[in-house]
């Protein structure tokens, strides 16, 4: 009885779609991890200039939308991903399921926004990075510094004080481990989390949330990422946001094309319009680093050297040692998962 | 004399009664909702079994490689099994991986340098053979040419097959391993309070006169209204570190098994209460009697008459509540900090590090010990004899102030635990910015703003459970009448009632995952639901099953099977009878069934954490992401609006009941 009501479902379902098919109009079905409020932004400022094509976005976070394509490998859903980490559209190249395409300007970009191959699998729009917030009002009760760099986070007065996304249920969290990796050298980047690790509070699963702790007073310190920062700035949280001085891993969002779409050319219009200036110029309204140069204008609440900080990040190399790192990550510091005091 | 009979008589051809058509359409109705109950639990669960199986490691045998010397010329090939040999570079062990796993190439080559001018060469010796050449993933049996600081980055990847690598891993990852005893642990703690609270809140009012036992009743009953993840946030606004009574913890950190305890206690208890309720409501006045005659002391005679009379209410209750909270996933996600538990694995193995194979082995290290307690369950009820016999006085209990005052003290304790719980949402959802600005603002209630799908996935959620409720109700009375009231057929009404039973011992987490596997494959005809709101309602239903078919049943076996007989023979066909006889006098049940379903499609998370999509967000997955996300007040808000619905459902519920109750129940009372 409930599979007829399915099929009729189904049949209703695939009635619209065709009669949809009928106006000029081209469906893309995208998908996205862009925060929700800048979304029906993006979205808006799109199909002003393109209203031939509609956009049905599926929206959720980086690990979601990530594990939801991968899913879906033998039969993908979707057309084209707009705006979805890097480190994920390289796990998503390996398995060979984007369509390179070199969009329209894609030369005018930062090389270190555009995949290397040729034509490139994903091109960048804006870049987020590591940084650390600190609740200033929290800090001055118990009485603790500000923190100016990473080494100094291992300091013992910030026992007990620090969240930090996992790296093994974020994207966040892992850039911050590869990152650590990469700037202080294998031996020295274990050692180093070793010493983080004896004053870490809690690790949470998302990497926003360390932020959104700090912001409320739930923790000092909030191992988290700049735009998050600023938001939670902007709505009163009395925050500072640190970059620390070795320098910040970083990633950007990005966009490509699914290998297999039907709607290659209208997939190809949206990427071309993802790296125009006028979309640059759209993400710059909450991100400061741009993939197109000599656009940016300072964020509010944002510091003004993030790009200048951010370190030469090795995404090809920490794509091929994520298994290790993690692996290596979760022995040593998931097992011993008795809650601290 | 039956065995007489045997042996005197010839034995002839067994009689068969002829099925008509009413008994036709019956058997027919019955294999339907058989195949829908296999379609939408028997094989998701079966593909992810099968899953689980399913291994990746390094096939060193695909792959070929040729070297050149300084003049680019090529050596002969060999396979990278062959180099492995002689260098024994790469231990067997090493070569499981998971589906993300990579193995340099230059693993094979100790005398590698990435600046000496020696080419390499490489391919597959099958098609499916893939390496990555930098990012590039390339297939099948074409020489690749690279030189030295390309080589470098040829990473070979891992091939399918069949095994049970993954267990083996599972067992000697430590991390993993050690879930399995915190989720016990915490289990275990959890059922012992709980049952052990509910017991004394049943028995206060069942064997005491205490006043306002009407709304005690009530206010136990709001935790079921309630996402199990909403105490984890309430925990966290009392006893975080900038919780209001963070003192009176001493320096504990709620983050963690006591945070998943308490939070357990909270939702588990209207469960524990309502079956321990009716073991206590059940007792014969006599026995008491007789103890009392037999100058048995208080004390004594509530441990060799009330314990033993509720004893298979206590076991009922605990496997329950065991089965709950080791299966529940918002709480310890919430709440639970680094005290991993297995339920919270599979969604870090399947959404953070997307290995989807070993999250299905940990789902089906989690349906043992759910399926074990049902089990041990259904022995135990089997064993259950009935207590009220014709001649039965039923117990009334006599007031005695001291004791009725310590009953109205204790239960007033646990409903202010309750109904604080909530109030405490309630007042974060309407604080501006805890703790820094503590002025009342609806702004939390601006879902639009956060992650989670907004205001849209509140009404989404009304529309899942409405379609549950009234969709379910159908599937699961109709199942229940058919296999209740057919006639023979023994083997397939065994058979459904197997699996209409299989969905209590299958937790929602593995529900959903099961139903990724399987509805998410192209070649499944049934693909076309995967993404839609149909999906999520199959989920819920099939999730929900078993209390529904257990009430239906329970309901129906009132019913005298000689209703069946008399309309047969007044050549009334059967669906005359069941709409214009059974339906009518099942009514109340039916209504116990569709809110119930409403109730719990408001509030699931597990079961449909893996199948939602952006145009199906859920109220109910809203909370957990917005709460993921760090929007801790926003998500206290939407379970508030949860709450108030579920609320409101109960409450039309009641008064519709009454109703209705009214018109058609009027011949209950004599």
């Amino acid at each position: 009885m409930k599979l007829r009501n399915v099929t009729i479902l189904a049949a209703f379902a695939a009635a619209l779609m065709s009669s949809a098919a009928f106006a000029e109009t081209t469906e893309l079905t995208v998908y996205t991890a862009i925060e929700a409020e800048d979304l029906a932004r993006y979205a808006e400022t799109f199909t002003k200039s393109h209203p031939d094509i509609k956009l049905n976005f599926v929206r959720d976070s980086t690990g979601v939308v990530t594990a939801k394509l991968l899913a879906e490998k033998d039969n993908p859903q979707a057309d084209v991903v707009w705006g979805l980490a890097a480190t994920s559209l390289l796990v998503l190249k390996t398995e060979g399921m984007l369509e390179p395409y070199a969009p329209k300007g894609v030369e005018l970009l930062k090389p270190k926004f555009v995949d290397k191959d040729t034509p490139p699998a994903w091109v960048g729009m804006d870049a987020w990075a590591a940084s650390i917030c600190f609740n200033t009002v929290e800090g001055k009760k118990l009485g603790l510094t500000e923190p100016t760099s990473w080494k100094d986070l291992t300091k013992a007065e910030y026992k007990g004080h620090i969240v930090m996304p996992n790296p093994a249920s974020s994207g966040t969290g892992f850039l911050d481990v590869s990152s650590w990796l990469q700037l202080f050298g294998e031996k020295d980047g274990w050692a180093y989390m070793d010493a983080l690790h004896e004053n870490i509070g809690a690790y949470t699963h998302s990497g926003s949330k360390p932020c959104k702790m700090a912001a409320s007073g739930e923790t000092v310190i909030g191992i988290s990422f700049e735009f998050r920062a600023a938001k939670s700035k902007k709505e009163g949280a009395p925050l500072d946001i640190v970059i620390p001085s070795e320098g910040i891993g970083w990633d950007m969002e990005a966009s490509a094309i699914v290998a297999g779409t039907k709607n290659l050319e209208a997939a190809q219009t949206l990427l071309d319009w993802s790296i125009s200036k006028e979309a640059n110029e759209m993400y710059n309204v909450g991100y400061a680093v741009l993939a197109m140069p000599n656009v940016a204008k300072p964020v509010e609440f944002l510091p003004a050297d993030i790009e200048s900080k951010m370190i030469d990040n090795d995404f090809e190399w920490a794509a091929n040692n994520r298994k290790a790192i993690l692996d290596e990550w979760t022995k040593r510091y998931d097992a011993k998962s008795e809650p601290k005091s | 004399m039956a065995a007489a009979t045997d042996i005197l008589m010839p034995s002839g051809r067994a009689l068969r009664q002829s099925l008509d058509k009413d008994e036709l359409i019956k058997r027919g109705l019955l294999v339907v909702i058989s195949l829908y109950l296999v379609l939408s639990l028997a094989a998701p669960l079966y593909v992810m079994l099968s899953k689980s199986f399913s291994t990746y490691s390094f096939d060193l045998a695909a792959f070929e490689f040729q070297v050149s010397d300084k003049l680019g010329n090529f050596g002969e090939p060999a396979t990278a099994a062959a180099l492995n040999e002689k260098l024994a570079a790469v231990p067997p062990e090493k070569l499981a991986t998971s589906s993300d796993g990579r193995l340099p190439a230059t693993s094979f080559f100790p005398d590698f340098s990435f600046r000496s001018p020696v080419k390499y060469k490489i391919r597959g010796t099958t098609d499916d053979a893939s390496f990555l050449i930098g990012t590039q993933l390339h297939h099948g049996t074409e020489w690749q040419e690279v030189d030295s600081n390309t080589f470098r980055r040829i990473m070979l990847r891992p091939a399918r097959a069949l095994g049970l690598e993954n267990y083996t891993t599972y067992f000697s990852t430590p991390t993993l391993f050690r879930s399995i005893q915190n989720s016990f642990l915490i289990a275990l703690i959890s059922t012992i309070f709980t049952v052990g609270i509910a017991f004394g809140f049943a028995y206060a009012l069942n064997r005491s006169k205490m006043r306002f036992k009407g709304l005690f009743r009530l206010v136990a009953m709001a935790p079921i209204l309630v996402p199990s993840l909403l105490p984890g946030i309430a925990l966290i606004y009392l006893f975080g570190n900038q919780g209001m009574l963070k003192s009176l913890l001493g320096g504990i950190s709620i983050y963690g098994p006591l945070g998943i305890v308490i939070g357990s206690i909270f939702f588990t208890f209207p469960h524990a209460l309502i079956i321990i309720s009716t073991a206590l409501a059940i007792s014969d006045q006599r026995q008491y009697e007789a103890a009392a005659s037999l100058r048995a002391s208080k004390w004594r005679t509530f441990w060799v008459v009330t314990i033993p009379g509720a004893r298979y209410g206590l076991i009922s209750a605990a496997f329950v509540v065991f089965t709950l909270v080791i299966t529940d996933f918002g709480l310890p996600k919430v709440i639970g900090g680094q005290f991993n538990v297995l339920a919270v694995d599979i969604y870090k193995q399947v959404i953070g590090q997307q290995n989807f194979e070993m999250g299905a082995v940990v789902s089906v290290i989690l349906l043992i010990p759910a399926i074990a307690a049902f089990f041990v369950d259904r022995l135990v009820q089997r064993k259950q004899v009935s207590l009220l016999s014709a001649r039965s006085v039923p117990y009334e209990p006599k007031p005695n102030r001291r004791f009725d005052l310590v009953c109205l003290a204790y239960c007033s304790l646990v409903a202010l635990f309750i109904a604080g719980i909530i109030g405490i949402c309630q007042y974060a959802a309407l604080v501006k910015f805890w703790p820094y600005d503590l002025s009342l603002s609806l702004k939390n209630f601006a879902f639009g703003r956060m992650d989670g799908g907004g205001w849209a996935s509140y009404y989404n959620s009304i529309t899942l459970s409405l379609l549950t409720a009234v969709l379910g109700t159908v599937i699961v009375f109709v199942g229940a009448y058919m296999v209740e009231k057919t006639e023979g057929f023994r083997t397939g009404r065994t058979a459904f009632h197997f699996l209409a039973m299989l969905p209590m011992a299958v937790p929602g987490l593995v529900l959903g995952l099961a139903y990724i596997f399987f509805f998410n494959n192209p070649a499944n005809p049934l693909h076309a639901i995967y993404g839609t709101m149909a999906i999520l309602v199959v989920c819920t239903v099939t999730h929900f099953y078993t209390v529904g078919h257990l009430t239906a049943l329970t309901a129906l076996k009132q019913i005298d099977r000689e209703f069946e007989p008399v309309a047969a023979s007044l050549k009334q066909p059967f669906y005359r009878l069941f709409t214009r006889v059974t339906v009518p006098i099942c009514l109340p049940a039916i209504l116990d069934i569709s809110i119930y379903l409403f109730v719990n499609a408001m509030t699931t998370v597990s079961a449909v954490v893996f199948i939602y999509t952006t145009h199906t967000a859920l109220a109910s997955v809203a909370v957990l992401n917005m709460d993921d996300a760090g929007d801790t007040a926003p998500a206290a808000a939407m379970g508030m609006m949860i709450f108030y619905t579920n609320a409101f459902a109960r409450i039309l519920h009641v008064a519709v009941s009454k109703g209705i109750l009214k018109r058609t129940q009027a011949w209950r009372a004599r």
